[in-house]
């Protein structure tokens, strides 16, 4: 019973944070309603992390949730970056309504609908039905499309236009996929007799996974996969996510490219399982390899050019998804390790650059590269984590991508997908590069002439305030967690281990 | 029922929910498509409801009434109400005219019949052998979304697509787990909703609801 309830926590927590947020509107109180919410599925997921690799996976509610290794790595992710993004929250939004962009009630949907989102996604990574985690995935969408039209302007409801159809018709794909798998499992014979009764559950469908129709679930798992990838921003349907996250307000942006990008990814990885098992690992390998590469080739064409900060810092998680699924591709327990550590590390780095990039927004009033010049001057301790931020994300150690990158590398070329890695790692440096330009142009240099806060002050608002403390304990807290996965894993050693043994082939 | 009259009925509720999503090509008329798009809703019914009647199942009747409700008369009302609010409108430039958007539909067919080939291997029956028209369906869906301007026209593309999704589950297995179903209808629903939401959105910051004037967000 009690281990239900904690199962059920990650999930009724923000639910009923979500509840109070409408309720009692935005107050100096609620306002850390949302940290509160996002710190219990920290904890939760940290507990139940314990408790299986204590007793291995367990089940509750009549088998419709399902923790395992991975399941409560995923909890935790969601959980830390959740807490960064809401902890900074009350400072971006009380600046927003200061500025007269946002008032009480836009402010009460936004950290309702923050609650509602975290939810969904505890709840699309606690599902053990394909089914369960498909509504859930749909429900971030139709949960965020409200978030990302926030602020009614005419690029912000293009956004979300964009948004809902593209990713409604992508997961589309991956509930035919879904349809198709429960043909095959209805259908797969004397040996999948334990597939009766449960046809969606992932523990179920690995176990018989053998037995499926090969020709039914090619088609299906290339629809899931397609579908799924669409959610987490990779080729070719990722044209939703630069307008989205651009659009987004920031703490918005930095749970959508955090979380939300990882939790369908981590939908492709229960895919890719069953798929292995039923298929042989050479089908999946080439449809992963091939989506990794037009995804950083995209990633890297786009990035060179790129004008506007937030749609860097956009393509720059569509690279990073593009080299989780060469890690996928890559398939063994090596790449999935480095996998999975890259997830929470690109999760924190990306939440504290887009945090910063909000502040940023606030603080000149445009997303233009090259309209914020010598932030460095201006805002040292904000141009500070903004660099360090993009410093991580590009791969410099000591910070945990340089380990995850490095581990998806060598067990690239460990399984063979040698050229594939080579030209993949080619498109990294370019993105590198091109990042590094774009954030050198933004920080260094002198200020721009024409900054004077005082031309327009109704529209500019409190620009040239210094970060707030709960602005900035935010970016700190993230940059020293990625820094410090870099040097030492800790007790994640474990789990990250269990997790991997999970979804990686011998 | 006899097991000719299973199959006759399930072929033409089957060919009455194709032919409804290939005369949404053929008008231009917003509301037009809209019955249309009702009257597929009542032809998935149909299918549902002969297949309930096959394996006498009540729960799989409940099922159908469902979606009748849902399909046929609930996300209909929804579109069209979202319509009469932007007032009477036409499909007046999509991307592929008329003509070559009806020959396109004979080509997604036959892709359709070729590539559910091995669905239909897998288990042979009068019910799996109509699977590619519940595909036929999907992909037509797709082509209106991608030819098709006004934003209620890509609306009910996405639907189309949704409604081929769930003829080919009960095609297939007489469904998806009830939970699941529930879940999916739900989540059509809300996105149906969404999509009016920013449809009215749209009107009130662009004027009117044509997507050609999305232009804002490029890159370079």
């Amino acid at each position: 019973m009690s281990f239900t309830l904690l199962m059920l926590a990650p999930v009724l927590i923000p639910a009923l944070g979500a509840v109070t947020c409408a309720v009692f509107g935005w107050r100096r109180a609620t306002a850390w309603i949302g940290v509160a919410c996002a710190a219990a599925v920290l904890a939760a997921g940290v507990v139940l992390a314990a408790e299986t690799t204590l007793t291995g996976p367990r089940t509750s509610l009549g088998g419709q949730l399902r923790v395992d290794a991975l399941s409560a790595f995923m909890l935790i992710v969601i959980g830390a970056i959740s807490v960064l993004a809401t902890a900074a929250s009350p400072a971006w939004l009380r600046t927003e309504i200061t500025a007269g962009r946002a008032n009480h009630r836009s402010a009460r949907w936004h950290s309702l609908l923050v609650q509602a989102f975290v939810a969904a996604m505890a709840l699309a990574v606690l599902a053990a039905n394909l089914g369960t985690v498909w509504v859930a995935v749909e429900a971030t969408t139709i949960i965020t499309a409200f978030l990302v039209g926030q602020r009614r302007t005419r690029a912000a409801v293009e956004a979300g236009w964009k948004y809902v159809v593209i990713c409604s018709v992508g997961i589309a794909l991956a509930f035919l996929g879904a349809v198709l798998l429960n043909y095959a499992s209805a259908h797969a014979g004397a040996a999948g007799a334990g597939l009766a009764g449960n046809r969606l559950d992932w523990a179920a469908l690995a176990a018989g996974a053998h037995s499926l129709d090969p020709g039914v679930t090619r088609i299906a798992v290339a629809l899931l996969i397609i579908g799924f990838g669409t959610k987490a921003g990779l080729a070719p349907l990722h044209a939703w996510l630069p307008d989205a996250h651009g659009q987004a307000p920031a703490p918005v942006s930095a749970l959508m490219s955090g979380v939300l990008l990882s939790v369908a990814f981590y939908a492709i990885l229960r895919v890719k399982v069953i798929a292995d098992a039923a298929l042989g690992v050479a089908f999946t390998r080439t449809l992963l390899a091939v989506i990794a590469l037009a995804t950083l080739a995209i990633a890297a064409s786009l990035l060179l050019a790129q004008r506007d900060y937030k749609r860097m810092l956009a393509y720059s998680s569509i690279e990073h998804m593009g080299l989780l699924a060469l890690g996928a591709a890559a398939g063994s327990r090596l790449a999935l390790a480095a996998v999975l550590l890259h997830v929470l590390g690109h999760g924190l780095g990306k939440a504290v650059l887009f945090l910063s990039s909000g502040r940023i927004l606030q603080v000149t009033g445009t997303s233009q590269i090259g309209k914020v010049r010598g932030l460095a001057t201006r805002q040292p301790l904000l141009a500070g984590c903004f660099g360090l931020g993009v410093l991580a994300l590009i791969g410099l150690p000591p910070f945990s991508l340089f380990a995850s990158g490095f581990g998806i590398a060598r067990a690239g070329f460990a399984e063979g997908l040698g050229w594939v890695t080579a030209a993949s790692f080619v498109f990294v440096l370019v993105i590198a590069a091109a990042v590094l330009t774009h954030t050198g142009r933004m920080l260094l240099g002198p200020p721009p002439p024409s900054d004077a806060p005082a031309t327009d002050p109704a529209d500019r608002g409190a620009v040239n305030l210094a970060l707030p403390a709960s602005g900035a304990v935010p970016l700190l807290v993230g940059l020293t967690a990625c820094a410090a996965l870099g040097i030492t894993l800790g007790p994640l050693q474990q789990l990250l281990h269990s997790a991997a043994t999970l979804v990686g082939t011998p | 029922m006899t097991q000719t009259t299973f199959s006759q009925l399930l072929y033409l509720a089957c060919g009455a929910f194709l032919l409804a999503a290939v005369l949404v090509l053929w008008r231009r008329e917003l509301a037009a498509i809209v019955r249309l798009f009702a009257l597929q809703g009542v032809a998935l019914t149909g299918i549902v409801a002969v297949l309930a009647a096959h394996e006498r199942s009540l729960e799989l009747g409940l099922v159908a009434a469902g979606i009748a409700g849902l399909r046929a008369v609930l996300l209909p009302y929804l579109v069209r109400r979202a319509l009469d609010r932007a007032g009477p409108g036409r499909e007046t430039k999509p991307l592929v005219n008329v003509a070559a958007s009806l020959l396109a539909a004979a080509v997604l067919t036959l892709v359709a019949y070729a590539v559910s080939q091995p669905l239909i291997a897998l288990a042979p029956s009068p019910a799996t052998r109509a699977v590619p028209v519940g595909l036929a369906v999907v992909l037509i869906g797709f082509f209106v979304l991608v030819t098709r301007r006004r934003a209620l026209s890509q609306v009910v593309g996405f639907l189309l697509i949704d409604n081929g999704i769930t003829a080919i589950a009960f095609l297939t297995t007489a469904g998806v787990p009830l939970i699941v179903e529930l879940g999916v209808s739900l989540d059509v629903l809300f996105a149906a909703l969404v999509l009016q939401v920013l449809t009215t959105r749209m009107r009130a910051t662009f004027g009117h609801t044509d997507l050609d004037e999305l232009r804002e967000l490029r890159d370079a």
